[in-house]
């Protein structure tokens, strides 16, 4: 599904490499996890495949179903079925969360041709899936993500991902600042999403995030480069020993 | 301080073509305005108030003319609100294009009509003349002194609908001045709505007594003619626990100054004014605020928002006095631009004079470009990149539109709001 290939980018502002040739081909119905210590390129990954500026790719390609992801602009990506869960979710004043959905899913919808969700249609959905996520009905009224807590935004970002219904889901970070009991909550409803069409990149620090959203291949980044790829056991070599030995081995 | 003899001059040639009627009460209100007026003098560009905006326009003895526009198939503004319309071409009434002003609670008369109400001869001029001091505000004694019309509206009830002042434009050359008064018995309560851009130019003044309970609410579309040119005036004064809301929608227009003077006479008042202006290319916005607190437990709210692309220039001057024995006074003021590109100007000003000591106030003024990184948000989730930004600028604008009540008013201007963002490139 998710094709990435020989990937080089840099900081467009400064003559600085941060991927340095990145592989990775993620396949329908799995989910991949990328590790890797700070700095190494993890979230650079995540924003270049969703189209943030200010980054340049020098080389390499980056495919979704074969359709290059790299030409398409952030809300094109998003309509062919990326989707990218923030690791720091931007708060937005004076737009309502619930006007935010619905605007995202017809535009979607719109871009795919198809009909868009009706004001009832949508309430309904969104409802019974803010349930299961246990955001209420006082949040979806807010504006995007202002006043919320590190939790309630992280849930809200699985929300998103629940009422758009993307291929390819990269979740960055979205273990950091959670609480068990709210970590609990959006594995559950990642794990909700997992099927046999949609694939997921899950980039974390730890392997505790992995216990809830059990990964099928775990990839380790260090240095803008996939240096090691494993099963799940590598995560758990990782919480043991740390980066270290794996990094010296790969040198 | 003798007025200097340029600013005696351009007074002398501003008033030379205009008519001024001496007789009855309203003669001897006019009589004291023009004495008011010639004591300061137009407006110029050394004056402190009119160091951002450039009076010329406003204060030549003809009008630079101001083409005609066709605002094409956009619905007339507050289309949809159930209302009694009273329309004024180019300044002048026109009764045919006119609702009949029978409303229940409210009593309407035109200013030409010279009635003898003992209220208005109580009001007109009165709050204007109040209003001089501290700041000078030439154009509205002016405007009492010259007006050619206006209307006179008593409120003693709660208003069975909004009363709507329609203002067409239909000379290149026009030069209206007119002259309002709204007085609110105790208790009642009226919407009042002003729509269109007046004139080629358009020099008003309004004064509203708010008294005690009583509750005001003004909602006011400026038009989208890109030539005209306004000074408009709203002075008021609030009884206790009484309410003032002003929110004033300025798209398009070469040379707009609104000032607004109000005063919390009475304890537990509330005065909220709020503005959206949205500015591109040839456009300059100025929202010149004094409020005065004097009296205990009153709140008062400045909310204003500008958009400004294309060399667009806004600009905010807003006061807070709060005098001694004013106590807990609840007073705010924001003013804040968004500015779409590198080209356009925000001058603010804001200013706090605080002579109580259990007082609360705050103030900020900000000047921003959209943010980068809402702008991905939005986008990442598959907003496209136009409807995007329209949703960043309608955010930016929701404070100010907030403090509109009525929903269907509230529906009225963000529909304006989001067909302005569609016709305008940035």
């Amino acid at each position: 599904m998710l094709e990435i290939k020989n990937l080089h980018v840099k900081l467009e502002e400064e003559d600085k490499p941060i991927l340095k040739g990145v592989n990775l081909t993620v396949e329908a119905g799995k989910v991949h996890a990328i590790m890797g210590p700070n700095g190494s390129g993890k979230s650079t990954l995540s924003y270049v495949l969703a189209g943030r500026e200010g980054y340049a790719v020098t080389e390499g390609s980056a495919t979704l179903d074969g359709e290059d992801l790299l030409a398409l602009e952030p809300e094109e990506r998003a309509a062919a079925g990326l989707f990218l869960a923030f690791q720091y979710p931007v708060e937005i004043p004076g737009v309502g969360n619930m006007t935010f959905l619905r605007t995202a899913v017809n535009a979607q919808r719109k871009a795919r041709g198809e009909e868009e969700m009706s004001a009832g249609d949508f309430l309904k959905v969104v409802r019974e899936k803010a349930k299961r996520l246990k955001i209420d009905a006082e949040m979806l009224k807010r504006p995007v993500n202002v006043g919320f807590s590190g939790g309630e935004k992280k849930r809200n970002e699985i929300l998103q991902m629940a009422m758009l219904e993307p291929k390819m889901c990269i979740l960055d970070e979205t273990d950091s600042g959670l609480d068990v009991d709210a970590m609990k909550l959006v594995s559950e409803g990642v794990n909700a999403l997992r099927d046999a069409g949609r694939a997921f990149l899950v980039i974390t620090h730890y392997q505790r995030l992995l216990d809830h959203i059990a990964p099928d291949v775990v990839h380790i980044m260090a240095d803008g480069r996939i240096v090691k790829t494993g099963g799940p056991e590598l995560a758990l070599e990782v919480e043991k020993n740390g980066y270290a030995d794996i990094l010296a081995e790969t040198l | 301080m003798a007025v200097p003899q340029a600013k005696v001059d351009a007074l002398a040639a501003r008033i030379a073509g205009l008519s001024f009627e001496r007789e009855g009460w309203l003669g001897a209100a006019r009589v004291e305005a023009l004495s008011r007026l010639s004591s300061m003098g137009l407006p110029g560009k050394r004056d402190e108030y009119w160091r951002y905006t450039d009076p010329t326009d406003l204060i030549q003895p003809r009008t630079a003319t101001a083409a005609l526009f066709d605002a094409g198939d956009e619905p007339p503004v507050f289309d949809a609100i159930d209302r009694i319309t009273l329309v004024f071409v180019d300044g002048v009434f026109d009764a045919a294009a006119s609702d009949d002003p029978a409303l229940a609670g409210v009593e309407i008369t035109r200013l030409s009509q010279a009635p003898d109400l003992h209220w208005a001869r109580d009001l007109y001029g009165v709050l204007e003349a109040r209003g001089q001091s501290p700041v000078q505000r030439p154009l509205a004694a002016l405007a009492t002194a010259f007006a050619t019309d206006g209307l006179l509206i008593r409120v003693t009830g709660k208003a069975a609908k909004p009363v709507s002042l329609v203002y067409r434009h239909d000379s290149e050359t026009s030069d209206a001045i007119l002259h309002h008064c709204v007085r609110l018995d105790p208790g009642a309560e009226l919407t009042l709505l002003e729509s269109g851009p007046g004139a080629a130019r358009f020099t008003t003044a309004m004064e509203v007594e708010v008294a005690d309970g009583a509750r005001f609410h003004h909602v006011r579309v400026q038009g989208r003619d890109h030539q005209r040119r306004a000074a408009t005036h709203v002075f008021a004064r609030l009884g206790a626990e009484s309410l003032f809301k002003s929110f004033t929608l300025t798209a398009n227009g070469v040379l707009t100054r609104n000032e607004v003077v109000l005063e919390l006479a009475g304890d537990d008042g509330v005065a909220h004014v709020a503005g959206a202006a949205m500015g591109d290319g040839a456009f300059h916005h100025d929202d010149t605020v004094f409020i005065t607190h004097d009296a205990e437990r009153c709140e008062s709210r400045q909310v204003f928002k500008k958009v400004l692309k294309h060399g667009a220039v806004g600009v905010f001057q807003g006061k807070i006095l709060v005098k001694q024995g004013a106590q807990k006074t609840d007073g705010y003021q924001i003013s804040q631009s968004l500015l779409l590109d590198e080209d356009c100007q925000f001058l603010a000003k804001p200013e706090l004079e605080i002579y109580a000591d259990d007082v609360k106030c705050s103030h900020g003024s900000t000047s921003g470009a959209i943010d980068e990184t809402a702008l991905f948000y939005l986008r990442s989730r598959g907003v496209p990149l136009r409807s995007a930004q329209a949703l960043l600028v309608l955010a930016f604008l929701a404070e100010a539109i907030g403090e509109i009540e009525d929903e269907l008013i509230v529906e009225d201007i963000r529909q304006r709001l989001e067909n302005w963002l569609a016709r305008h490139e940035y």
